[in-house]
């Protein structure tokens, strides 16, 4: 796979000549591959938010640059509305920020500003709907009667619908329940199944990222500390841990195992996984 | 022990739509919270578990039924600031209870409006913003922390009134795992240390299993009541009302299947692995 967007030796720095100046990212080298699911993870303050609010150029950086296929987003200031529309950033909590009068209304705010046809905008904000799970009985109601599950799914949906090329989810199960966080992020799965874009999900649920993400970034302390599959960064649970991050439950499981001697590989991190591993362990033992 | 918080038939609706039947979010709670108890209360969305705790400091008052906090009837009016000064509440979102410009007006918030003299309030504060790891902070801008730092300084403003009772209603569904565990410590140590009686709503299954007690809401009553590794370990009625049990509930389920013998209530992470490493022997 080849990359679609490309962070290069990215600095910011918030406050800069006050006492409060602090990079919160810091020559930041990453690369996002067309068409993976990418989980970024990271502790509060890792830079996360800060990285990918750069990613559609909502912040520009105080060094270094984001390529979005080979161009620099900030080559040709005036154009920085394209990228807008090309990377599509949900923020934490988007349902916070839904103002329109309908569902519907709010979802074709996006697509409207793109200056695009009824027919199409009208297309765009069903299609966009059916992928954030929402029914079709929802739209014309008030976001507002809606509950916090469905305006989110508004708010994601309402990104979707300017068909962007990457797609960015800043923590999209926050705050659900158990339920729903399983619901809402299999409509993200089949999304990126079905349309083939690229996702990126910034997410601190170990668990959540390892159960869906083909590639982990893993950021701390404003820098990139590793990446590769979930099977290579949990690999290293003990430097996750280091860092102040949790591990998936079951890959603890199997650091504790490790440590009172039994032969595990360390980098599982489901249950079925670890169920099989123990029941291969269980079968050798027998046969010995 | 006595009861600081108890329901006795609790029912309550909010206002419907026009048109449209009122449901009820709580239909006859009865709960005794002890004085010094670690309580979690667990729900998925909509079970009535925010709306149960928002009954705890008067924020609601009972449509039926009475509350009572530390023998006062939450629905006298003239007791309400009394209740209030018992139990200190804190909510989901960080962005939402904060109110000065300086961390450590905003901490001197509330003391201040329950008249505490200057001098105490300052070194309320300081010993406040202490319990939650803040104190480097005292005079930095609010909005410029992050959501965890702002929740523990919510926290901070809570123990700064010195209540009997903290609820605290989702407050760490908004925080990562480190602020998490941080704002768990916080209140952990706040009820070992201090006796405060901490009574926690969350949807986060691991958090429960540091309770003394687990209270399960469903469609807006009680329906399961007991220790973590009674209450936990109920993985196929858990997953029933919209929760997940532990990784390790999970995990202890299956490979019992796999025909190891193992206890289900192992929940904690080494005593899982204790109990795997026992059946592989």
């Amino acid at each position: 796979m080849k990359p679609i967007m490309r962070v290069e030796h990215l600095t910011h720095t918030y406050g800069e000549n006050t006492p409060f100046c602090r990079s919160a990212v810091k020559d930041v080298n990453m690369e996002i591959l067309e068409g993976e699911f990418l989980g970024i993870i990271g502790h509060t303050g890792s830079g996360k938010s800060t990285l990918i609010q750069h990613l559609n150029g909502l912040l520009k950086p105080t060094s270094g640059k984001i390529c979005l296929g080979d161009r620099d987003i900030w080559a040709d200031p005036k154009k920085i509305r394209d990228v807008r529309f090309r990377v599509g950033l949900v923020f934490q909590y988007p349902e916070y920020q839904l103002f329109e009068e309908t569902a519907y209304k709010d979802i074709s705010f996006g697509p409207k500003n793109m200056g695009l046809d009824e027919g199409e905008i009208d297309r765009r904000v069903r299609a966009a709907a059916a992928f954030a799970g929402l029914g079709e009985d929802l739209l014309d109601k008030s976001p507002f009667d809606l509950s916090g599950g469905q305006k989110r799914r508004v708010a994601i949906a309402g990104v979707i619908a300017m068909e962007p090329e990457v797609l960015i989810l800043d923590e999209p199960s926050a705050g659900l329940d158990p339920a729903g966080r399983r619901s809402l992020l299999e409509n993200i799965r089949s999304y990126h199944r079905e349309k083939g874009t690229t996702v990126v999900m910034v997410s601190h649920s170990m668990d959540e990222v390892a159960e869906n993400v083909d590639r982990i970034v893993v950021l701390a302390n404003a820098g990139v500390v590793m990446s590769g599959t979930p099977h290579e960064v949990f690999s290293r649970a003990r430097e996750l841990i280091d860092v102040g991050l949790n591990v998936p439950q079951v890959t603890q499981v199997a650091m504790a195992l490790r440590e009172r001697g039994v032969d595990i590989d360390p980098a599982v991190y489901t249950v079925p996984d670890l169920r099989r591993a123990l029941g291969a362990l269980k079968g050798g033992r027998k046969g010995c | 022990m006595s009861d600081i918080i108890k329901t006795e038939n609790l029912t309550f609706s909010y206002l419907p739509d026009e048109g449209q039947e009122a449901v009820p979010a709580l239909r006859g709670v009865e709960l005794s919270v002890e004085q010094g108890s670690f309580v979690v209360i667990l729900g998925h969305n909509g079970s009535g578990k925010s709306t149960l705790a928002k009954h705890m400091n008067a924020v609601l008052l009972p449509e039926g039924g009475t509350v009572w906090v530390d023998g006062m009837d939450t629905a006298d009016e003239g007791l309400l600031l009394e209740v209030r000064r018992r139990v200190g509440m804190v909510f989901q979102n960080p962005d939402n209870q904060i109110v000065a410009n300086v961390v450590e007006e905003d901490v001197a918030f509330g003391p201040e409006n329950l008249g505490v003299p200057t001098e105490e309030i300052q070194a309320r504060v300081a010993n406040a913003l202490k319990a939650v790891g803040m104190e480097e902070f005292t005079l930095h801008a609010p909005h410029h922390l992050s959501g965890g730092q702002k929740q523990r300084i919510a926290i901070a403003g809570v123990i700064a009134m010195e209540p009997a009772c903290i609820v605290l209603d989702e407050s760490t569904a908004m925080l990562d795992p480190l602020g998490r565990r941080e704002v768990l410590d916080t209140v952990g140590r706040l009820n070992r240390e201090k006796g405060i009686t901490v009574v926690l709503i969350t949807h986060h299954m691991d958090e429960a299993a540091l309770a003394d007690r687990v209270v399960v809401m469903d469609s807006g009553r009680v329906v399961m009541d007991g220790a973590p590794q009674e209450v936990l370990v109920r993985m196929e009625e858990l997953r029933a009302i919209g929760l997940d049990a532990p990784h390790t509930v999970e995990l202890l389920h299956g490979l019992r299947a796999d025909g190891f013998d193992v206890p289900l209530d192992a929940l904690g992470i080494q005593e899982c692995a204790e109990a795997i490493v026992n059946a592989l022997n």
